[in-house]
């Protein structure tokens, strides 16, 4: 039942497996072009379910536009990409987590959270028990009436988590979504972040820059190169769950895992800074 | 002791004081009628020309008569009939239009060329042609107001959805909203406030053709009471048409921004 993808395909919402073993998501020498540029190069790569699988990359590396791919905003100019969703799963395939302010600011916190139900039109009662829940998760239920302007940019990025996993997808996007914010905020919301998903292990395909948040987070972590972004290397974490994000850094095994992401990421970033410079002077 | 003295002398110095936006308050009623007051004094000691200036007083007691007679009351609602239907007439396809400019670049290809080469024409000289068009009736008036208020929303609904961050519709995509679902929740209120701005205008251009439409071809109006005021020469009745035009600019603005206040609370 697994069908392939064929190039420009945005629906995926038909795509139904019942086979648990097969990954979630099965990406398979993906690329996309923007005329002669190339913005992410032949990808392949599996994903299991219910992993968390961060992608490391210099900026300008592409994992945005793949995740852009795999969220059905963009259309992959070669290659295709597999979900496998639950034979008669009602569920939608992904909902995104969008770097930077991404809620709707004519919406209320809550009529924000509950957008995906909504526009799925869920009956008003599973929008009221799906959003209350996601809303108390993120200490957001006292803000339910509160328009974004009059939240900080932390609350904000919760809303958009809430809204992310009040739609209940079965795969989770997020783009950088704590890129944004000071460091304090950043260490509460990658907790929380933590707490959430270890209710019910989503499959989370998460974008970040951020080595230190890649190996905290991350079961898996993919470090792509500079333009084109390929795949440079995959590295496992083998930290137990479920995880303290500030324990984690006095952990031996946890300094190690950045290292060894760092040194493969700094040829990278070396080399996109040497790309951008030469880009710098042609203008 | 000392202390008891020190707020003793620190009160009276505090009571004096408003703050600054009391103060901007009311010098903002007192210069009207400082300008009523002076308006009245020149023409009394006949330092103006009554014939062009009548006294303030002569001008109010010609409100009063031309109310009591129900003559003004019936212009009045003549003018404000025409303003709403035109306001609908013209106001609506401009808004659908504009937000669909806005969201398709197809149809902002058809329609940006038509807008631009028309807009510029002033509206005042098209009444000879709806005139010809829609004839003396209300038709060629509601017309006119039409078109006053097409322009000025159609414009802001496509720039106000233009202007919408990019963002929000990818997150309608990532969402699955339909069509009509990113016209209802994303496009229509995230190009709500330039709309409102858009609307503004477009009800002060309205108000400005309709007095003119009604000085030709009306038999009611105020437009037509000050036409017909400059043909008898009654000029206190000219400055009764152009005083209530003023009060009606004035309640709409205050009105439209009491509705932008409901309609965009999202907007400190």
């Amino acid at each position: 039942m697994n069908q392939a993808l064929a190039k420009k395909a945005t629906a995926r919402d038909d795509i139904a497996t019942e086979s648990r073993e097969r990954p979630a998501i099965r990406i398979k020498g993906l690329s996309k072009r923007f005329g002669s540029f190339t913005a992410v190069d032949n990808v392949t790569i599996d994903i299991a379910r219910g992993e968390f699988f961060m992608i490391v990359g210099p900026s300008g590396c592409g994992k945005t536009t793949l995740l852009r791919i795999l969220a059905g905003l963009e259309a992959p100019t070669d290659g295709s990409i597999d979900v496998n969703v639950e034979a008669g799963s009602q569920r939608p395939v992904n909902s995104m987590v969008f770097q930077g302010d991404s809620i709707f600011p004519w919406m209320t916190v809550w009529d924000n959270a509950a957008y995906g139900l909504k526009m799925r039109r869920a009956s008003q009662a599973q929008i009221k028990e799906v959003v209350g829940h996601y809303l108390d998760r993120t200490g957001l239920l006292k803000f339910a009436d509160a328009y974004p302007h009059q939240l900080s940019g932390g609350m904000k990025q919760r809303v958009s988590i809430a809204r992310a996993f009040a739609n209940d997808p079965e795969i989770l996007l997020m783009d950088e979504p704590f890129s944004a914010l000071d460091a304090q905020n950043k260490l509460l919301l990658q907790e929380e972040l933590l707490r959430i998903w270890d209710e019910n292990k989503k499959t989370v395909l998460f974008i970040t820059h951020d080595v230190d948040e890649a190996v905290k987070l991350g079961d898996r972590i993919m470090v792509m190169t500079a333009q084109p972004g390929r795949v440079k290397t995959v590295v496992p974490v083998s930290l137990a769950r479920p995880r303290d994000v500030l324990e984690l850094q006095q952990n031996p095994e946890f300094g190690k895992l950045v290292h060894q992401i760092w040194s493969s990421l700094r040829d990278e970033v070396q080399r996109a800074r040497e790309l951008d410079e030469a880009k710098g002077v042609r203008k | 002791m000392s202390a008891h003295i020190e707020a003793d002398t620190i009160r009276p110095t505090r009571s004096w004081k408003i703050s600054e936006n009391t103060r901007d308050r009311l010098i903002s009623v007192a210069s009207p009628i400082l300008l009523l007051l002076v308006w009245e004094i020149a023409a009394r000691t006949g330092l103006i020309d009554t014939r062009f200036f009548p006294a303030p007083s002569s001008i109010f007691e010609t409100l009063v008569t031309l109310s009591s007679t129900g003559e003004l009351w019936q212009h009045t609602a003549a003018s404000l009939q025409r303003l709403f239907i035109g306001f609908l007439v013209g106001g609506i396809p401009a808004l659908i239009l504009g937000i669909i400019m806005g969201l398709s670049r197809p149809v902002r290809a058809v329609f940006d060329p038509l807008i631009s080469a028309t807009y510029p024409i002033p509206k005042s000289s098209i009444l000879p042609l709806a005139l010809l068009i829609f004839g003396l009736g209300e038709g060629s008036k509601i017309f006119m107001v039409a078109i006053g208020v097409f322009f000025p929303v159609a414009i802001n609904a496509t720039a106000g959805v233009r202007e919408i961050n990019k963002i929000y519709l990818d997150v309608g995509r990532n969402f699955k909203a339909s069509r009509w679902d990113t016209f209802r929740t994303i496009a229509l209120p995230g190009a709500l406030p330039v709309i409102m701005t858009g609307i503004k205008l477009g009800v002060g251009m309205g108000l400005v053709l309709i007095a003119i439409a009604e000085m030709m071809g009306a038999k009611s109006g105020l437009g037509y009471m000050i036409w017909a005021a400059w043909e008898t020469f009654s000029v206190e009745q000219m400055y009764v048409g152009l005083f209530v035009i003023a009060i009606i600019g004035f309640v709409l603005t205050l009105v439209l921004n009491e509705i932008e206040k409901r309609l965009v609370p999202w907007k400190r």
